[in-house]
């Protein structure tokens, strides 16, 4: 079986079931890069939402019921459906690449793991359509969530559960494959630092995500089968949710910021054509971030009432994060120092990246000062602390990741000039938006109350940062456009069009579907800059021309996910009406059936025969 | 490796769950899937043990718990493990037959502890009027309890349907990293449930 001629042109029913079954690492990063975008835009269509309500004092363009949903899903849309799977997308375009491997560890989970992520997303958005979405928060802090009526909290946590364990499912797969898969002489200190954030960011999903995914269990038996968790009336008691909410929480944070800064760090080093400053020093910051990241759940909880010794020892372990981040804000600039710097539109975020994430980093500080915190808490200060840091430190990766590996996505370049108006726009209109939230917080606007009264200082603010956040709402039209430009144009380009230094730009733009011919052999970090500095035009191989090994399409992942989110209403509309269960029966019956047909029926994959690779050579 | 190599080995290695990259994979890939499973399962003990005092004015755990059936559940628990490691011992020499007879065993305990854990509850529902509802130390329970009672279902189900599938074929190197992952995913539960013995049921009552 040879799918070598299957790539010219093909039916659109076809491509269509090529992508609905298939396990190709780089076909699932552009799905995961399509269905991230588009969330990413609904996300941000709830933000401008919310900021014309907000524009002028006591406005009325949104009810304060549906307010509370607009903030509750551009929250939970922005973190878990947009920069989460943008993330898993620039980790499956790149990281097998950057490791000289043909393809994941598990093609098939990888599969799987895309089409619950899915799946759970949509599920979350179904609220809208029937009586309301969740509206507690994204955070859904019990009781306001457990009390909270309609289904819209219900679909938070299931929609959350099926699109958790697809995350937790890809964590486990990237971990794997970055131990068991890098190609002959990648050692773990040449691996490129996105590979290596990408790493320590899995590590912090598979310990951080099973929290969460009790705490929406526990949430889910007290909303829909009478359980008492959080229900002081029964002995619960509310508090354990939040705890169990930031100890994922808070590592969540880390796993979006860590790739980000991978991204930087690839950036940087391409752009001032120079090695990473400090790399044994980036590396060991990233893993000692992951780490602490665990320890500092509780400072989201300052002002619960835990005693000043934990609020203390919590504070403490926060300020220590700034250490690891300092090393890496100082590698970045002695990277740039001496550089030969070429400006183009990924170098333009990263240069943005820089000063603001510093801003959200220094904020972070004074917000945990647990005794100064009490005066920032549930204010428009830490809104805009936390907008600096991820959209400062993931928005901007992401955007600047987009422009970057375009060409090795898709083999054309994005056009520079419209990506660097999409970067200013962006960059003035963010700054317009969250800079002048610090003062509105500190002048006491609390957040997420939908109107402010006249007169008291906060009308001018508030018109500014609407102002920003349409400017926001520009740029990334413009980058639309760009994309449509680029997309009709398609000018090819070679497989190295930045003059790069790491493997992924060793092959072409882009890849065949089996990445390498021949494994590479690695014989330094950027090892592709080796090999041009000894004046070789690409790399060694580490093998002689055979047979490729690769894994089969599926249907299953497709259908398993499906079955989740079907049984999903079940869950959900048992509590109306027992009669709901057969939904529930037959949903969870299509998922374990095809878990069933998965262990029992043999999948060995097929080889590609290498002279079919020497004929398509000579082609 | 082929795959005729893979599923009719000319000759079996020792470790055949670690001789292709697939398995190897696996093997690593289950074992942090496992590393998941114990923060989840960390998650619930610290839920319960923060709730395990708030009975609400309904029954509490001394008043529940006997040690006589929950030592007997422990004993065929503990039991299975080790018939599960005789399993992978002979599934390393390579004698199919003795490795399914004893995988049979482990399955017969399983289903062993299971039921006196629905009789259990049965009992507590039906005997006790104690349920999910009941108060949040009820919740606990059940949750926490009921979670490791899940993957004994699964477990099971699992074993059950590697034996049944592979019955005739017997052991290669295909179906060998999965049989070692079901028995890895049984010591996981295992050691669960000497924590929940530990910490429910003894702490419960002494």
């Amino acid at each position: 079986m040879s799918t070598m001629v299957a790539t010219n042109k093909k039916g659109l029913g076809a491509t269509l079931w090529d992508y609905l079954t298939t396990v190709d690492h780089k076909k699932i990063a552009i799905m995961y890069l399509i269905a991230g975008g588009f969330f990413f835009i609904i996300g941000g269509l709830e933000a401008l939402a919310i900021r014309w309500q907000l524009v002028q004092p006591m406005n009325d363009f949104v009810s304060s019921g549906f307010y509370n949903e607009l903030i509750t899903m551009h929250g939970t849309t922005m973190i878990f459906l947009a920069a989460m799977p943008l993330i898993f997308a620039f980790m499956n375009a790149v990281v097998p690449l950057q490791i000289g491997a043909r393809d994941v560890a598990f093609p098939f989970l990888n599969s799987l793991g895309f089409w619950l992520f899915l799946f759970g997303g949509i599920m979350l958005n179904v609220g809208w359509f029937t009586g309301g979405a969740a509206d507690a928060g994204w955070t859904a802090y019990a009781p306001l969530s457990t009390t909270s009526i309609g289904e819209g909290v219900d679909y938070y946590v299931l929609g959350l559960q099926i699109s958790g364990a697809g995350t937790l499912i890809g964590g486990i797969n990237f971990l794997v494959t970055i131990v068991n898969m890098r190609a002959p002489g990648m050692t773990y200190m040449r691996m490129p630092l996105f590979t290596w954030t990408a790493f320590v960011a899995s590590a912090l999903i598979l310990f951080a995500f099973p929290a969460l995914t009790v705490g929406l269990f526990l949430m889910m038996f007290d909303r829909l089968f009478g359980a008492g968790f959080f229900d002081p009336a029964m002995g619960g008691n509310s508090v354990i949710w939040q705890h169990l909410f930031w100890i994922f929480g808070h590592p969540e944070v880390y796993i979006l910021a860590l790739p980000g800064f991978g991204i930087f760090s690839e950036i940087i080093s391409t752009f001032s054509k120079k090695r990473l400053f400090g790399y044994t020093a980036m590396v060991f910051a990233t893993v000692l971030i992951g780490f602490l990241g665990f320890m500092v759940w509780a400072h989201h909880m300052f002002t619960v009432g835990m005693g000043p010794a934990a609020n203390s020892i919590f504070a403490v372990a926060t300020m220590a994060i700034a250490v690891p981040t300092g090393i890496k804000i100082f590698n970045w600039l002695f990277t740039l120092w001496g550089g030969s710097i070429q400006i183009n539109t990924p170098m333009l975020w990263a240069l943005g990246f820089i000063p603001t994430f510093t801003l959200g980093g220094m904020t972070g500080v004074m917000v945990a000062a647990a005794s100064a915190d009490f005066q920032y808490h549930d204010t428009y200060f830490v809104v805009a602390h936390f907008h600096y840091v991820i959209v400062g430190g993931v928005v901007f990766a992401l955007f600047a990741g987009t422009h970057y590996w375009w060409p090795k996505m898709f083999g054309t370049v994005l056009d520079d000039k419209l990506g660097k108006l999409t970067f200013w726009l962006f960059f003035i209109g963010f700054h317009l938006t969250f800079f002048i939230q610090h003062f509105l917080g500190l002048m006491g606007m609390p957040r997420r109350y939908w109107v402010y009264m006249e007169n008291q200082g906060l009308d001018l603010g508030n018109m500014i940062s609407t102002i920003g956040a349409f400017l926001m709402g520009l740029g990334t039209i413009v980058l639309l456009i760009n994309i449509i430009k680029t997309s009709v144009k398609n000018e090819k380009v070679s497989g190295d069009p930045w003059d790069a230094r790491t493997l992924e730009w060793a092959i072409p733009s882009p890849p065949p579907f089996y990445n390498f011919k021949q494994l590479p052999l690695v014989r330094g970090l950027d090892p592709l800059w080796v090999e041009k500095t000894e004046g070789r035009k690409g790399m060694t191989p580490a093998e002689p021309l055979t047979d490729i090994h690769m894994p089969n399409n599926s249907f299953l992942p497709f259908v398993m996910s499906l079955g989740l989110f079907i049984a999903g209403f079940g869950f959900i509309y048992q509590k109306h009406d027992l009669s709901w269960l057969i939904v529930l029966f037959i949903g969870m019956g299509i998922t374990l059936g095809c878990m069933l047909v998965r262990s029992v029926k043999d999948d060995l994959g097929y080889h590609v025969h290498k002279e079919d690779l020497k004929k398509e050579a000579e082609e | 490796m082929s795959e005729q190599d893979i599923l009719n080995p000319k000759h079996m290695p020792h470790d055949p769950e670690k001789a292709t990259l697939e398995g190897k994979n696996k093997f690593m890939g289950f074992w942090f899937f496992l590393g998941g499973e114990t923060v989840l399962f960390a998650s619930l003990f610290g839920t319960y043990l923060a709730l395990n005092d708030s009975t609400n004015g309904g029954s509490s755990s001394e008043e529940l718990f006997g040690l006589e059936l929950v030592f007997i559940m422990t004993m065929l628990l503990l039991t299975s493990s080790l018939t599960s490691v005789y399993a992978m011992y002979h599934m390393k020499n390579h004698a199919f037959k003795k490795m399914q007879i004893w995988l049979g065993i482990t399955v017969a305990l399983g289903l062993g502890f299971l039921g006196c854990e629905i009789y259990e509850f049965y009992h507590y529902i039906h005997g006790e009027h104690f349920t999910m509802r009941s108060s949040a130390f009820g919740s606990a329970f059940y949750t926490l309890v009921g979670f490791h009672g899940g993957h004994v279902v699964f477990g099971l189900l699992w074993i059950i349907a590697l034996m049944i599938r592979n019955a005739r074929r017997g052991l290669n190197l295909y179906n060998a990293p999965k049989f070692y992952l079901a028995s890895l995913y049984w010591h996981f539960i295992d050691v669960v449930w000497v924590f929940i013995f530990t910490v429910v049921y003894l702490m419960g009552v002494l």
